[in-house]
């Protein structure tokens, strides 16, 4: 169909204008001090033109909205695919409203990359036009899904902030907890990245493993059957008391210890050991290469900012995302369920954790507003409770099935 | 309540920060800190801050207190994590009938931690006693913090605090104080200034010599309006349990069948039920499914009757119909506030077995033809040529039972076993046979009649949630005070100017409760148009 073609055109355009982007705003950040520049005409310069890229990125972005909704019939917000590049539409929609208010360029250099993160991610799962399950034929679709993601955008552009916050005040000329926490926190975003490339580089190269589990369990039909679990990474960790049916491009090194016990807690526990390998064999690397902690290192592209102008951006981001999450992921989610499914809260893993977000978030604007906790207090609520967004978005998806989860789809 | 007398003549209840009349900060307080009250609630009495002697006042105050509040706020967000680990039991993907399935389910697909998961109770998390409490603990707090607040703030704030003791302008954040010029018409500043900031949004209280501007005070309100949201939204949430108010039932309807719903004078009826998928030309795109379909709809046509005869016991049900029309996802049928939701199908069920009886020493000549319907299986069936077909026993879902003897495992027609008795014409002897998956055992080796296993009789099982939930609009509404009370409290802010004059002095305050940069914006342009002379110091940005 020519207009989805047209659409997964112009969302590769709009990719590959935010890596553009980036890769400018950070140039504009860090070759401030190059030889023979102006600092702050090199950064109004390169500033500008990764601002204006990021802007068309955007209407490219609209246009692939635009026409997967008309060639696809629906909303695109019905799986894992569509919902994270419309989130990351929304945290470049919530970046280009904050930046026409404060108009700092640092900014840019944060969210700009974590847009990026965020639409990568996107690209692991099936892009496919699928038409709409009978559950999904609301116009709750739009309603509901287009808040939730826009109100997670906007927190996405408060934890930015909170952590250019944290970047710009925790000292870094001795090590204390804040600084290892800081490596902490950044060695997880390595982690993340780490997991999109190594999860689209396997799913690429289809090279997986196949494991059948020894011992019989009912199924979903309530015969008995020797459930089957299939690896995309290779497999470092076998699921215990399996053998192999499939062989991958390597042999496992050892076995699931016995209590992990099901054949998806082994899948889980090898991608999660990907992850964390390649997070920290980039970290190492970035760490050898520059020969001072991260934190130190992206230090000087946030010091020239007001600290408490990056709390205010923060705050700000976050006291508008709030009720927009609100509004979206809790009141329109329970307006929709009991349209659907006759109870408007059902405790299932998805509407726990947003509960749990929202809960999170209220916690932070009472700390803030009644316990005084302004400044790092709040830039580190910030950044953990982005985390927790990230929770919702990569685990409840993808490691809790349920009723609600998009995996695969 | 015990009264201090400030030194303007007010008395004041005990437990006052700021003089309820000229905001002074009352000595007995100054005493024991040195630095000006917060001015969150107006420096008013509070009763969580006044009375901590009797059990009541501490169980009050640890109820008042935000510290409490956030803990139960992060315990809960915490307890509900943990729900999410394991499946809850409503979400267990495979069929656990009885409750040692549901122990076994959890024991065998995580292992030990199912087993402590299971033990602990956690797979019923949200219902269990300790969460429901937690929920009830946030509820109070919710009602103990706002009443505590915002009734000495409701009356802190409608006695608009004009005329204040220098020393409550002098504590304020904003704070400048100068000198006036020789022969500065005081009456004319003071107007110039109230022009100014009228100008600028504020309504003026004033008097000869000073004057408030204020604007904004309803987003003070803003925090307990939302807590009201909640608070109504929880009552509704717990109407469930006034009688007649909260249903929530299954039923299970065979294509035909009409069932009773449980707890009600109504009726169902299943006249047929359809599951469309999507057409290859319907789909946007063209996609390799291997093999997989899209489901397009869920329907089931129904007929909702409601019994006559339901408040006579023991009568038999007279129907009259109410209500027909198609049940599909996101569309339930309705009747007076009973909802009911096209939920689950069990498609293509076994639901009538046919066999041709055949005359096996006739070359195998068909005598006649049985269905069996598997709910209702007819005691005996007249073939016709004077052959009765009996039945004798029958097991919808066989098993052999611990006892060796054959039982039924559910009364769901899974695994149908048939112990029938073919009698012919003449008297002869009644010949028996089983049927059982798809064979027919026969009791004599060479018997004259047997069985040949026809086409089965498919049908589709609907499954209907029916509810009710008449708290339901009460929800929406607590909800949507909710969103009106955020908005308020988080889009606009409190602001207040004093200008006041004293002999010779001019002095000016700001107090916001939040955005110090706007408010400090206002007071400099103010400051600037009215050129009174003013430098503004002020404090750190706590």
């Amino acid at each position: 169909m020519q207009l989805i073609q047209l659409s997964d055109w112009l969302l590769d355009i709009a990719f590959l204008l935010y890596v553009l982007s980036s890769i400018l705003f950070v140039v504009a950040m860090t070759g401030k001090n190059w030889a023979g520049r102006d600092p702050k005409q090199h950064e109004r310069r390169y500033g500008r033109i990764a601002f204006w890229l990021a802007v068309i990125g955007f209407l490219a972005q609209t246009g692939y909205v635009v026409t997967r909704w008309i060639g696809g019939g629906h909303s695109p917000t019905s799986n894992m695919f569509e919902f994270m590049a419309f989130l990351d539409y929304c945290i470049i929609l919530a970046y280009l409203i904050i930046y026409r208010i404060y108009k700092l360029t640092v900014i840019g250099a944060f969210v700009l990359p974590l847009g990026v993160i965020m639409l990568a991610y996107s690209y692991v799962f099936p892009a496919e036009v699928t038409p709409l399950i009978p559950s999904l034929q609301s116009y709750w679709l739009y309603i509901h899904v287009t808040t939730a993601a826009l109100g997670e955008g906007i927190l996405a552009v408060g934890f930015a902030a909170g952590l250019m916050y944290l970047l710009r005040t925790v000292p870094q000329d001795v090590s204390t907890k804040s600084t290892k926490w800081l490596e902490v926190v950044l060695a997880v975003v390595l982690m993340l990245v780490g997991f999109i490339g190594m999860e689209s580089t396997f799913a690429r190269m289809d090279q997986k493993t196949v494991f059948e589990m020894n011992k019989e369990i009912p199924n979903a039909l309530g015969q008995m059957e020797k459930p089957r679990v299939q690896y995309t990474m290779p497999a470092i960790v076998a699921p215990a008391d399996a053998t192999i049916i499939k062989q991958g491009p390597m042999s496992p090194l050892f076995s699931a210890p016995a209590w992990m016990e099901g054949k998806d807690a082994a899948r889980k526990l090898n991608t999660m050991l990907w992850s964390i390998l390649t997070g920290v064999v980039l970290y190492g690397v970035l760490r050898l290469v520059f020969r001072k902690r991260l934190g130190a290192l992206i230090r000087p592209t946030v010091d020239e900012i007001d600290p408490e102008l990056l709390d205010e951006i923060s705050y700000r981001a976050i006291s508008i995302g709030y009720p927009v999450f609100t509004l979206g992921a809790i009141i329109f989610a329970m307006i929709w369920a009991q349209e659907a499914w006759g109870r408007f809260w059902g405790w299932d893993p998805k509407e726990v954790w947003a509960l749990i977000v929202w809960l999170f978030y209220s916690a932070y604007l009472h700390l803030r507003l009644s316990r005084g906790w302004i400044g790092a207090k709040s830039a580190w609520m910030s950044v953990i409770g982005f985390v927790i967004i990230l929770i919702t978005l990569v685990v409840v998806n993808l490691v809790i099935a349920g009723l609600h989860s998009y995996a695969g789809v | 309540m015990d009264q201090r007398k400030c030194e303007c003549g007010h008395t004041n209840p005990i437990g006052t920060l700021l003089c309820e009349s000229c905001g002074k900060p009352l000595d007995v307080i100054l005493e024991e800190q040195t630095q000006f009250p917060d001015m969150r609630y107006e420096g008013m009495a509070r009763r969580s801050q006044t009375y901590t002697r009797k059990v009541i006042d501490r169980v009050w105050n640890w109820f008042s207190s935000v510290k409490i509040a956030i803990g139960i706020i992060v315990v809960l967000l915490i307890a509900s994590a943990v729900g999410t680990v394991f499946p809850q039991q409503p979400y267990i993907p495979v069929p656990v009938p009885t409750e040692a399935d549901v122990a076994r389910f959890y024991t065998e697909t995580y292992g030990k931690l199912g087993m402590v998961y299971y033990g602990l109770g956690f797979h019923n998390l949200y219902s269990s006693w300790w969460f429901v409490t937690l929920l009830v603990m946030l509820g109070t707090s919710l009602v103990i913090c706002s009443l505590d607040r915002v009734i000495p703030l409701y009356k802190a704030l409608s006695n608009p605090r004009l005329n204040q003791h220098k020393s409550f302008l002098k504590g304020q954040k904003l704070y400048a104080e100068g000198l006036l010029p020789a022969g500065a018409n005081q009456a004319e500043l003071l107007g110039a200034a109230a022009q100014a900031l009228r100008k600028k949004g504020y309504r003026i209280f004033s008097t000869e010599r000073a004057l408030l501007a204020e604007k904004g005070r309803f987003s003070r309100w803003g925090p307990y309006i939302n807590h009201i949201g909640l608070i109504l939204f929880l009552i509704g949430v717990l109407m469930r349990n006034i009688p007649g108010f909260f249903m929530d039932e299954y039923v299970w309807v065979r294509e035909g069948q009409t069932v009773a719903i449980p707890e009600t004078p109504y009726y169902v009826k299943n006249v047929n039920y359809h599951t469309e998928y999507w057409s290859e030309s319907e789909m946007p795109e063209k996609l390799d499914l291997k093999g997989g379909v899209i489901p397009k709809s869920f329907q089931t046509d129904a007929v909702l009757y409601v019994n006559k005869n339901a408040d006579l016991p023991g009568t038999k049900p007279d129907l009259f119909e109410v209500k027909s029309g198609p049940i599909v996802v996101n569309h339930p049928l309705e009747h007076e506030s009973l909802y009911l939701y096209q939920s689950g199908v069990q498609e293509m069920q076994l639901g009538a077995l046919n066999f041709d009886v055949i005359d096996q020493k006739n070359g195998d000549k068909m005598v006649g033809q049985i269905k069996m319907d598997l709910y209702n299986p007819p005691k005996e069936q007249d073939i016709g040529n004077g052959i009765k077909v009996r039945t004798l026993d029958y097991f919808p879902d066989f098993v052999i039972g611990s006892d060796g003897r054959p039982a039924t495992k559910t009364n769901l027609p899974r695994n149908p076993m048939l112990a029938l008795e073919i009698v012919g014409e003449n008297g002869a002897a009644a010949e028996k046979m089983v049927y059982l998956q798809g064979s027919v055992i026969t009791q004599k080796a060479n018997s004259q009649y047997g069985l040949v296993i026809r086409k089965p009789d498919l049908i589709d099982i609907t499954g209907l949630n029916v509810r009710m939930d008449k708290a339901v609009p009460l929800i929406y509404f607590g909800a949507f005070i909710f969103m009106v009370g955020v908005v308020i409290g988080l889009l606009w802010q409190h602001r207040r100017v004093w200008v006041q004059f004293q002999e010779d002095h001019v002095l000016l305050a700001g107090h916001t409760n939040k955005n110090w940069f706007g408010l400090r914006r206002e007071v400099d342009g103010l400051i600037e148009q009215t050129k009174l002379p003013l430098a503004i110091e002020e404090r750190t940005k706590a």
